[in-house]
């Protein structure tokens, strides 16, 4: 089970053709408590780089962007309820979305964990 | 953009009051129910006969069962309103240093102007030739707003910022459909530092948002803009001074850029103030910006409202200012309300009637009480206030762009806080217990922990070196290697209300008051 990065701190956990879409324990941290998340439609097709949520903490809201190209197969709908599962458990329980992969090759351009733990550092 | 401003929203370790009141009140703070609480339906202020029997001609739609709006006495009303007063902060309590929001001192002056019954008691279908006087106010305020901001037309009825922001947006959707352009100009460009306002303008007719980055330095630089540029962008909509409280040097080259591009220049005009006098937007090529008379011109903020963002438009957009705008005529003034009146291209209008009339005899009573040497300099002192608690605080705090000075406000960011267990957050809780309202924070988005202050050209030198002084004093005990921060992470320790849990009132928010249930009545 591979998971990957972005540098807009967005993982995607990929299970076979299929990959798990959530924000990193970074940027819930960062974002402070979340009080609401907007997920897409499903069936949705999302470009890489695309909006696929709005998280919205008590300070602000910001994007959640598509970190591969996909089409959203299954959204967390518990989050609808229990916005703050992202604080909580933002790698399980707290992920957003899980799309069908149509490009696996966009996974190569992402962020191992590694290299994503050392981009945290360098910028907090 | 993930947001990463750090701010906690959680209550914290705010703990309770340590000699607690039998009545809860603090002295003379007193704790105050909502009015439904102590209202009874069946008392009144007020001694009507009860109506004679008539016919109601509402059709059975009119409401039959009690509407139970509390009832209070006279006294009963005034105390609740006077004690809410009492728990309110406002610029005529002391100093506000809402960073973007220019909390100016509301001179006694345009108060005194703006309750002369023929401008206070004007109504807006009273027949023209009986408001003369008000038209003509208007046509002066227009005309002085043109004159300051080098422009060519006016729209005075949008009623705040925000919709200032729409009107001038619209007027750019007008002038690019004219062109034949609206299906291909459809991207508005938007700084990261911008005023959320600004994107959520531009989304809103229908443009997509495309971000430019932000820079180390605080500025928009030209070359990233146009890097941006092509046939699709309509606009840029840019504030200068900017949020980072800097003078953008690159606006001239900007808006020649943009304009070379077939674009527009919307121009966020909350910052105004601070070059009122100094340099006329019209002159730096802008095409649309709106003035927030309630920060340039010292109107008052108003909880919400009456507020009005005039907008000014370039000789380009100047067709399409919406109606109603004032013309002269031959029997005298009178206000052009519909399209087909208008010799130019109206896109429409943007409110049933021609705006916030108390808000024009206010801000022309600033603009002539002032004249242009006053106006000047208190653009001038705005700056000169700012750098001066720069100065005071640079030692202490961290400026995120360098010590550079700055415009009207001054923006600090929170790495002088790092590793001290104290947030920007909590700084500013501190800071109620010493009496002020804490500057602007976590904004604008770019800056880590951002802490904006604006002190206005109000405050003297003495206010402003006791407000430096009680900051100084904070960021000494925040930084102090003592274990102890509870006087900012418990903090307010003084305030009606100690710290809010944020998280809760957003999660789940109670809005609606609802009745206790009735006590059972024993005796059954």
């Amino acid at each position: 089970m591979t998971t990957r990065y972005t540098k807009d701190h967005e993982y995607v956990r990929v299970e076979g053709d299929a990959g798990i879409v959530g924000i990193s324990d970074y940027a819930q941290s960062q974002l402070g408590d979340v009080v609401f998340v907007e997920l897409p439609a499903l069936g949705k097709t999302l470009a890489k780089g695309a909006e696929a949520a709005v998280v919205e903490s008590v300070k602000a809201a910001s994007e959640v962007y598509a970190p591969v190209s996909g089409e959203v197969l299954e959204v967390n709908s518990l989050l609808e309820d229990a916005p703050g599962t992202v604080n909580e458990d933002p790698a399980g329980r707290g992920w957003f979305l899980k799309l069908r992969i149509t490009n696996p090759s966009e996974l190569d351009g992402l962020l191992t964990e590694e290299q994503y733990n050392e981009f945290v550092k360098s910028i907090s | 953009m993930l947001n990463r401003q750090g701010r906690p929203t959680a209550a914290g370790d705010a703990g309770s009051n340590e000699h607690p009141t039998f009545t809860g009140n603090k002295a003379l703070a007193q704790v105050e129910p909502l009015i439904f609480e102590i209202g009874r339906t069946d008392v009144t202020g007020v001694d009507l006969d009860e109506p004679a029997s008539f016919t109601p001609r509402l059709g059975g739609q009119e409401r039959k069962d009690a509407i139970n709006l509390p009832g209070l006495s006279e006294p009963e009303a005034m105390r609740h309103y006077v004690r809410l007063s009492q728990m309110n902060y406002g610029i005529d309590t002391g100093l506000f240093p809402l960073g973007s929001c220019t909390m100016k001192h509301n001179a006694r002056l345009n108060e005194r102007m703006a309750r002369l019954p023929g401008f206070s008691d004007a109504h807006p279908l009273q027949p023209v030739s009986t408001a003369q006087g008000a038209l003509e106010l208007m046509k002066e305020l227009a005309h002085y707003l043109m004159t300051l901001t080098g422009t060519k037309a006016v729209s005075l009825s949008p009623k705040a910022g925000a919709h200032g922001e729409l009107c001038g947006m619209m007027a750019i959707k007008a002038a690019i459909e004219a062109k034949g352009e609206g299906k291909t100009r459809n991207v508005v460009l938007v700084p990261e530092s911008a005023h959320g306002t600004n994107p959520a303008t531009a989304a809103l007719i229908g443009f997509v948002v495309k971000p430019v980055p932000a820079r180390d330095d605080g500025w928009v630089h030209v070359d990233d803009v146009k890097k941006l540029l092509g046939p699709d962008v309509a606009a840029i909509m840019l504030t200068n001074p900017n949020t980072c409280g800097l003078f953008e040097p690159q606006v001239v080259e900007i808006a020649k850029a943009l304009h070379d591009a077939g674009a527009y220049f919307y121009c966020d005009g909350a910052n105004f103030n601070a070059i009122v006098g100094k340099a006329k937007p019209g002159d730096l090529g802008i095409d649309a910006m709106h003035i927030n008379l309630h920060k340039t011109f010292s109107t008052p903020h108003g909880g919400g409202g009456p507020g009005a963002g005039p907008v000014v438009l370039s000789e380009r957009l100047s067709p399409f200012a919406p109606v109603p705008f004032v013309r002269e005529s031959k029997s005298g003034l009178e206000l052009v309300e519909h399209e087909s009146d208008a010799a130019e291209k109206p896109f429409g209008r943007m409110t049933a009637f021609h705006g916030q009339m108390g808000m024009y005899v206010r801000a022309l009573a600033y603009m002539l009480s002032h004249g242009a040497d006053g106006m000047k300099q208190a653009s001038e002192d705005a700056v000169l206030n700012a750098n001066y608690i720069r100065a005071g605080l640079s030692d202490l705090l961290s400026l995120p762009f360098g010590d550079k000075p700055c415009m009207h406000e001054v923006l600090f960011d929170d790495a002088w806080l790092k590793d001290t267990g104290v947030t920007t957050l909590d700084f500013a809780k501190a800071m109620i217990d010493e009496g002020y309202h804490p500057m602007t924070m976590y904004f604008p988005l770019v800056v880590h922990g951002a802490m904006l202050i604006e002190p206005t050209e109000s405050e003297s030198k003495s206010s402003l070196d006791l407000f430096i002084a009680t900051l100084r004093d904070l960021a000494l005990a925040a930084t102090s290697s003592s274990n102890d921060k509870s006087r900012f992470t418990g903090a307010p320790y003084h305030s009606p209300r100690r710290r809010l849990d944020e998280t809760r009132a957003a999660r789940a928010p109670v809005l609606k008051w609802t009745p206790p249930a009735p006590i059972a009545d024993a005796a059954e």
